[in-house]
């Protein structure tokens, strides 16, 4: 566990980056700081590390307050992932990935081995090991950042808008390996972003950060969407609330009805209750003549209907 | 054309103290001893106030005097000071106007890596001098490969000067043909300075090409 | 050592004493032998740079060459020319052109690479014709690059005059072979002295020019 502790950095030129920053970062689950640019949610994550130090507070890792820690052996200890990747351009991806390792001195057969496992476990061809990073496109370097942030297995995995200089379809793929990669590592991770859907979409907590430093909410990202804590988180949530919050409810608890003599998944919408959201079922109404959604099971099999009303109803918890 | 068969065949420089290859070898020797001595110098210097960041102020006031500074005049005005005879006199000109260009690009080269690279690097857990040797310093080494060349260029055409002052080595048929109005001398004698200005810069291409990177290379 | 740096009688004797050594003769020899590179560089690596930025394939080959050409040592080019043009100006002109040309062709071609694609774009989408474009828009955008091109190639050229005097046309560099051959200091020093100094107003002229050309630009250089 990672724990803010009343942090502060103010630089000597009087500006506050961050300011009083209370807040505990869990085990296993990624938590995401977000907030417009000059609110110190960098900042933040880099004062884990110790790439900037604190000028009040403490920051604990496990108990152990970070300043006490030499920072070239903490940050051996903690994944480190940046917007534009900084791969080492005069190595090979396979070196590049294996440079913690090497660091730690591992035996370079056991370092390039490790890394050979990791990059395909971040979805890239093996073939790649051998190339060097110009030699790979945007996306598949930032996927090389997180397998180099990855080789020595550390517990904590930081990351600095790791996927915002890609364009929004790898954007995608990238988020979607992240939690795929999660679901199976379980690592704690923070993760710094701009952009308040990418916040939504990956974190299990999200803290919203005010210009100035000042932390504004924290809170899962289904109660952060339905209970704004104020006109400022309110306001950076943007729009379509409402509806975007229905994406975290999940649609098994729908009363199905029995489906009308007719009813066919072709030409209705349809949902899948064991997977999909309140959000997948209300669209799947919205797309049919007739108003119904159409409940279908892993195999295509109809399940059952549930119309607008009982969808809005259930929108409404 | 016939002031080079007049110069090469003639006995004259085949043997004794005017023989082309003595006089290749000594410049070789004054060049060579400058440049390592700049070198020795420059590269550390470079290194730490491309690093550190301090001291830059110290790169940027040589780069304008070693383009400013009249060769000819820097280097009688120091033989003159400290007298002729020995070596040292005209090594210290040599070995100031070989500094500036390795420094520069030095300096550049380390200042100029991409600011990514310096942050991962950190962020990974590299020390202070590993990241400047082990990330800084190979991204650099296209350009300070360039001020080697650069300075070993410059070392070669002062060294031919300096036989104004006294210095051995090729510049002599310059200078002596000169005072003797034997032309074919001076003709010759600047057709080897060419040649071993073309011979060190090829030396210094083929250089990068064994020792850059394939993914530095291509970047730049 | 007895003798002082400067004997200030001798600059007061000498400065302009008629005959072709005086110290002010030998000023404007100087200058005309360093600027008419220059000047020469420019116009010659402006078509051949813009050449270059347009034909890509060009490009390589040009810097190959000019890098070899700047590798040459000056002494070697005057000494090779002296067979073709003699004792004369021209023979310090030619080599120190091709040294200006090896600095400024690049320049010019960096100087149209710093122009913004989205400038140029924008350029051709509001109807701009090519000669146009390239003097209205691409050429004030590569203005600072090739004025700091310029610089280097006047200060380099400057310098490198002086030592056109071995072969008897070196302007203030004569100087220095008059101070050599009498053991005495005032002419090095008031040759080197007067050599930076010319450099410092070329560089600081360029400077101030560039300010005037591109005052959109308030970069320091």
């Amino acid at each position: 566990m990672i724990t803010f502790d009343g942090v502060t950095k103010r630089y000597a030129d009087g500006t506050v980056a961050v300011d009083d920053l209370s807040l505990e970062v869990p085990d296993g689950a990624i938590t995401v700081f977000v907030g417009p640019s000059g609110c110190g949610k960098t900042t933040s994550l880099r004062m884990i590390n110790r790439m900037i130090d604190p000028t009040g507070g403490r920051i604990l890792l496990d108990g152990k307050d970070v300043t006490a820690v030499d920072p070239a052996t903490l940050r051996r200890g903690i994944g480190y992932v940046i917007q534009q990747a900084g791969l080492f351009p005069h190595r090979r991806i396979v070196d590049n990935i294996a440079t913690v390792p090497f660091l730690l001195g591992w035996d370079k057969k056991k370092a390039r081995a490790r890394a050979m496992e990791l990059l395909e476990r971040v979805g890239l061809d093996p073939k790649m090991a051998r190339r060097y990073p110009y030699q790979l496109s945007g996306g598949q370097q930032q996927r090389v950042g997180v397998a180099r942030a990855l080789a020595a297995d550390p517990p904590v995995l930081l990351m600095d808008e790791p996927f915002s200089a890609v364009d929004p379809i790898v954007r995608t793929s990238l988020q979607e390996e992240l939690l795929r990669l999660q679901s199976e590592l379980h690592k704690t991770i923070v993760f710094v972003t701009h952009d308040i859907d990418e916040a939504v979409k990956l974190g299990d907590t999200v803290a919203v950060l005010r210009v100035g430093g000042k932390l504004a909410q924290v809170a899962a990202p289904a109660d952060l969407l339905s209970d704004p804590a104020d006109d400022f988180v309110r306001e950076f949530l943007g729009r379509d609330r409402g509806i975007r919050r229905l994406g975290f409810v999940p649609a098994k608890n729908l009363a199905l009805d029995p489906a009308p003599e007719g009813v066919t998944p072709e030409g209705h919408g349809t949902f899948n209750p064991a997977r999909d959201s309140l959000r997948a079922a209300l669209d799947a109404a919205l797309l049919s003549p007739d108003g119904l959604a159409v409940a279908v099971d892993d195999d295509g099999r109809v399940l059952g209907v549930v119309g607008e009303a009982a969808l809005v109803g259930a929108a409404r918890g | 054309m016939n002031w080079l068969i007049e110069f090469f065949g003639s006995a004259e420089y085949w043997t004794g103290d005017d023989a082309i290859p003595l006089r290749l070898l000594q410049h070789l020797e004054y060049s060579f001893l400058a440049f390592a001595i700049a070198a020795l110098v420059a590269i550390p210097l470079g290194l730490l106030i491309g690093h550190t960041g301090r001291g830059a102020v110290i790169v940027v006031v040589s780069a304008n005097a070693a383009r400013a500074l009249p060769t000819l005049g820097l280097l009688v005005l120091v033989v003159l000071l400290i007298g002729v005879g020995t070596l040292w006199p005209v090594l210290i000109p040599l070995i100031a106007l070989a500094i500036p260009p390795i420094l520069v690009n030095t300096y550049e080269g380390i200042r100029g890596a991409d600011p990514d690279l310096r942050d991962a690097a950190y962020g990974m857990g590299l020390r202070g001098s590993q990241v400047l040797f082990r990330a800084l310093l190979p991204v650099a080494l296209p350009l300070i490969l360039l001020g080697l060349r650069l300075s070993a260029i410059t070392v070669v055409a002062t060294a031919t000067v300096a036989a104004y002052v006294g210095l051995g080595g090729l510049g002599r048929y310059i200078i002596d043909g000169l005072a003797t109005k034997n032309y074919a001398e001076v003709f010759g004698g600047a057709v080897l300075v060419v040649l071993l200005a073309l011979a060190v810069q090829t030396l210094f291409t083929l250089l990068s090409r064994v020792i850059v990177s394939p993914g530095v290379r291509q970047v730049r | 050592m007895d003798e002082p740096l400067v004997r200030w009688d001798w600059i007061a004797r000498n400065w302009d004493n008629g005959g072709p050594t005086s110290v002010k003769v030998l000023l404007e020899n100087h200058i005309v032998m360093a600027f008419v590179p220059v000047i020469a560089g420019l116009l010659i690596a402006i078509p051949l740079g813009l050449a270059c930025a347009r034909y890509r394939w060009l490009y390589q080959p040009t810097v190959g060459i000019m890098n070899v050409v700047y590798s040459l040592p000056s002494l070697a080019l005057f000494s090779i020319l002296l067979s073709v043009t003699g004792l004369t100006q021209t023979t310090v002109i030619i080599p120190l052109t091709l040294f200006s040309l090896a600095v400024l062709i690049p320049a010019v071609v960096d100087g149209m690479q710093s122009v913004p694609d989205h400038v140029r774009q924008s350029a051709v989408a509001m109807g701009f014709q090519p000669m146009r474009r390239l003097t209205r828009v691409e050429l004030p955008i590569a203005v600072p690059v090739v004025l700091a091109g310029l610089r280097v190639a006047a200060v380099s050229s400057i310098s490198l005059v002086s030592v056109g005097a071995l072969i008897g046309q070196g302007g203030l560099g004569y100087l220095f072979i008059d101070g050599w051959q009498r053991q005495f200091y005032t002419p090095i020093v008031v040759g080197i002295v007067l050599v930076v100094a010319l450099a410092l107003v070329a560089d600081l002229v360029i400077i101030v020019a560039q300010r005037l050309l591109t005052p959109w630009s308030r970069r320091r250089a």
